[in-house]
């Protein structure tokens, strides 16, 4: 499939009136015509949307650097060719993926800055109201590109405001990495399909780990991405949760709160010392280095030890993170969603722009480029050439369809943003694990912290 | 030449702004109203910002209603805002003292007569002139918990066995950062100092030794009291910097671990900006204007003295 094919040369806009009729057409197919007709026709019709670019329009990106050297690169020949095509300059602007955000919520706070920023979680509900909707956007690629997941949906709609407010780009997905050598030696199976599947396994696998002296290594300090992933992970695992679907009732202080804390208390003792003050790179050398046979991130790691260190690359292999007692994935994943501001000049060249990158010649370019780092929110995406041609990378395609959002069993808004940004749940689960408080002081700490945000 | 005397006498034309300019009220008004549209601009206002934002429940890109002391009554029962006051009391107090004694002492060791003499003083500058982040991020990888330094060499003579935890211990990590703020610190005590130990005159100590004064007693009678206001100075500006530091936790440890080693700015930033909740934050970072404002009396009345 070829969006850029699609367009090719014609430059033939059609705008949002047409796309609406070309919607019309495809609803009026779907009573007329069996259904996978009705789909075909879909697709094609809906290639040919695009938005009415302004005269004049040229664009500012602000967006995360890069954690794999390809992934630069390949953004920028996909902006150049979209320069090209519409005749629209592309800035693009890199900052410390932490660093976003407060950049953005400058730039809201001021309404002068970047007209789209790609960012992080749930950063457009925290200035819901300063953002131009993107329904028309997000539509359309669900509808031509098999529809969203669960996750990115939440992500990306506004309750408040009944519309979309951010486009989902994509999870930089983790998986569990591992030594396949020190996993062997450990007396399991390091194959990916046979690695341990539930929280009962994964524990007794990490103590046969600890017991030959290769520690594992969770990071429990201010990590923004890898404590605050395998934290939640671990309370959703167990059933435990830190709001229900109210946004309003904590629900922290739950039997299955408990079951997680203990769980990570005896997952804390196959680990290496040191973690509690470990933040987000330390788990990649410590792994680089031999230091620990297993962690959680996501194919960074194997990515520079494909380049760096290649008998790291040949002996690591990562699997799905395990499953708890709730049955079923409850992983939560760094993600990225893109927004575009309201006082930009250009609303409709930032959609443009939006659409070109999430079509498939260019998504497809992107992702393959950084060997899976970004793992895709449009299910047809799980048929990109990464997911197929390296198995080492094969776990992270599942990255979005498994994930939860940090907010669950809440929506994501305000609070949660501050609950994640205020490190709650890693805090909790840090204090119980080192020991510093009892499981029920850590949670009762935790409960009455996520209480005040949710009040204030 | 009567010519000339009729036209000395001719009175010049007076405009409103010359006499305006003759008077000095005026003149001395416009004279210093560069400096105080500067302060106005750039210090006052973001400092009556921030004091108005803290009465309010302001968020990233929404104005907020003012709330009066609520965010400070919030913040009076939050127990990690309660740990960052312990632990922004416990950083400034320990790094303020021990500045104080090793910048002093420094400052005593240098003011001697010794071969290359300059190039010590300049280098002792170094801590202070190094980029703080680019010291930080020394500081984040001598304290990691695999590869630090330290930990190598003491492995290496055999006294310690495994690894120290240096930034997953909570005192361990509160201790580590004291340890790297000392060190970044002594320069501007040592510099300092030693500037007013080179005013001190030498007829002084030379009276005092006469006396049979020992080394001792003349640092207590003579050195002491003569530098004491320029001490407080010293001291009360580094506790200023000390009090609002910053960078030095952010790179390293970030609060961590679990809040263990977050002071009132990296609070204040993490609320406010990361959080989302501008009123809040500012509401912290005024906490600290007490502090603040009894360092600025002190230095005010010792400068005054001196």
């Amino acid at each position: 499939m070829s969006s850029e094919g699609g367009h090719g040369g014609g430059s033939r806009r059609i705008s949002r009136r047409r796309f609406l009729e070309a919607g019309a057409a495809g609803l009026a197919g779907l009573a007329l015509t069996k259904v996978g007709l009705d789909r075909t026709l879909r697709e094609a019709a809906a290639q040919d949307v695009s938005f009415p670019i302004e005269r004049g329009a040229s664009l500012r990106v602000l967006r995360w650097s890069q954690f794999v050297t390809t992934d630069r690169p390949t953004f920028e020949q996909n902006a150049a060719a979209f320069t090209r095509r519409t005749g629209v300059p592309v800035t693009v602007e890199y900052e410390t993926w932490t660093d976003v955000q407060p950049k953005a919520a400058a730039a809201a706070s001021v309404g002068a800055g970047p007209d789209i920023v790609i960012g992080w979680f749930d950063e457009p509900h925290l200035w819901p109201d300063k953002l131009v909707p993107l329904t028309d956007l997000a539509e359309y690629l669900g509808g031509k590109y098999g529809g969203w997941f669960d996750a990115p949906r939440q992500y990306g709609f506004s309750a408040a405001r009944r519309a979309w407010i951010g486009l989902p780009i994509g999870a930089p997905g983790l998986a569990i990495n591992y030594r396949e050598s020190m996993v062997r030696a450990a007396g399991f199976d390091p194959d990916p399909a046979k690695f341990p599947k539930t929280t009962d396994e994964f524990l007794r696998l990490c103590r046969a780990l600890r017991a030959r002296g290769n520690p594992t290594g969770f990071a429990l300090g201010k990590a923004v991405g890898d404590a605050n992933t395998w934290t939640h992970w671990l309370l959703w695992a167990f059933g435990g949760q830190a709001v229900a679907p109210d946004n309003r009732t904590i629900t922290i202080n739950s039997p299955e709160t408990v079951n997680a804390l203990e769980y990570g208390r005896q997952l804390y003792e196959t680990m290496i010392p040191g973690v509690a003050g470990w933040l987000d790179p330390h788990n990649n050398r410590a792994f680089l280095a031999g230091e620990i046979s297993l962690t959680n991130n996501g194919i960074s790691i194997y990515f520079v030890a494909r380049n760096e260190f290649p008998e790291v690359a040949r002996d690591m292999n990562h699997a799905h993170i395990p499953v708890g007692p709730v049955g079923r994935p409850t992983e939560l994943h760094l993600f990225s969603q893109a927004y575009i501001f309201a006082y930009t000049r250009y609303p409709n060249a930032a959609k443009e722009f939006l659409r070109w990158i999430m079509e498939d010649v260019q998504y497809s370019r992107w992702v393959n480029a950084m060997l899976g780092y970004v793992s895709h929110p449009l299910r047809h995406y799980s048929g990109l050439a990464v997911w197929r041609t390296d198995p080492k990378a094969t776990p992270f395609r599942d990255a979005v369809a498994r994930m939860l959002p940090h907010s669950h069993a809440g929506t994501p808004g305000p609070h949660s943003a501050r609950a994640m940004a205020e490190f709650v749940i890693v805090d909790m689960f840090a204090e119980a694990l080192t020991g510093r408080r009892s499981v029920r002081d850590a949670i009762r700490a935790a409960e009455e912290r996520l209480a005040r945000i949710y009040r204030a | 030449m009567a010519r000339v005397e009729a036209a000395a006498r001719r009175p010049l034309p007076r405009t409103l702004g010359s006499e305006l300019l003759e008077n000095r009220h005026v003149l001395g008004g416009l004279s210093v109203s560069p400096a105080l549209l500067l302060l106005g601009v750039f210090l006052a206002y973001p400092f009556f910002l921030g004091a108005w934002l803290s009465l309010t429940d302001a968020r990233i890109a929404h104005p907020g209603r003012f709330v009066g002391v609520e965010n400070f009554a919030y913040l009076w029962g939050d127990q990690v805002f309660r740990l960052a006051t312990f632990n922004t009391a416990l950083y400034a107090g320990v790094a303020v003292v021990l500045k104080l004694v090793l910048g002093f002492s420094l400052a005593l060791l240098v003011n001697r007569e010794f071969r290359g003499k300059r190039f010590v003083r300049a280098a002792m500058l170094l801590p202070w002139i190094v980029p703080t982040s680019l010291s930080a991020l020394v500081f984040y990888w001598i304290y990691d918990s695999q590869w630090s330094v330290i930990t190598w060499m003491l492995r290496r003579v055999g006294l310690v066995e495994g690894f120290i935890n240096y930034l997953g211990d909570p005192n361990l990590a509160r201790a580590s950062l004291i340890a790297a703020n000392v060190w970044r610190g002594i320069p501007f005590f040592a510099i300092g100092l030693l500037a007013g130990l080179q005013t001190v005159s030498p007829t002084l100590y030379e009276a005092a030794e006469i006396d049979g004064a020992g080394a001792w007693q003349k640092f207590w009678a003579v050195t002491w009291p003569l530098l004491l206001p320029l001490t407080v100075v010293v001291t009360v500006f580094s506790t200023i910097m000390t009090v609002g530091d910053f960078q030095l936790v952010w790179i390293v440890t970030r609060g961590g671990p679990a809040n263990a080693t977050h002071l009132f700015g990296t609070l204040a930033y993490q609320r406010a900006i990361q959080g989302g909740y501008i009123g809040e934050g500012a509401a912290i970072a005024g906490f600290m204007l007490p502090v603040l404002i009894v360092c600025v009396l002190l230095a005010f009345h010792y400068l005054r003295r001196d």
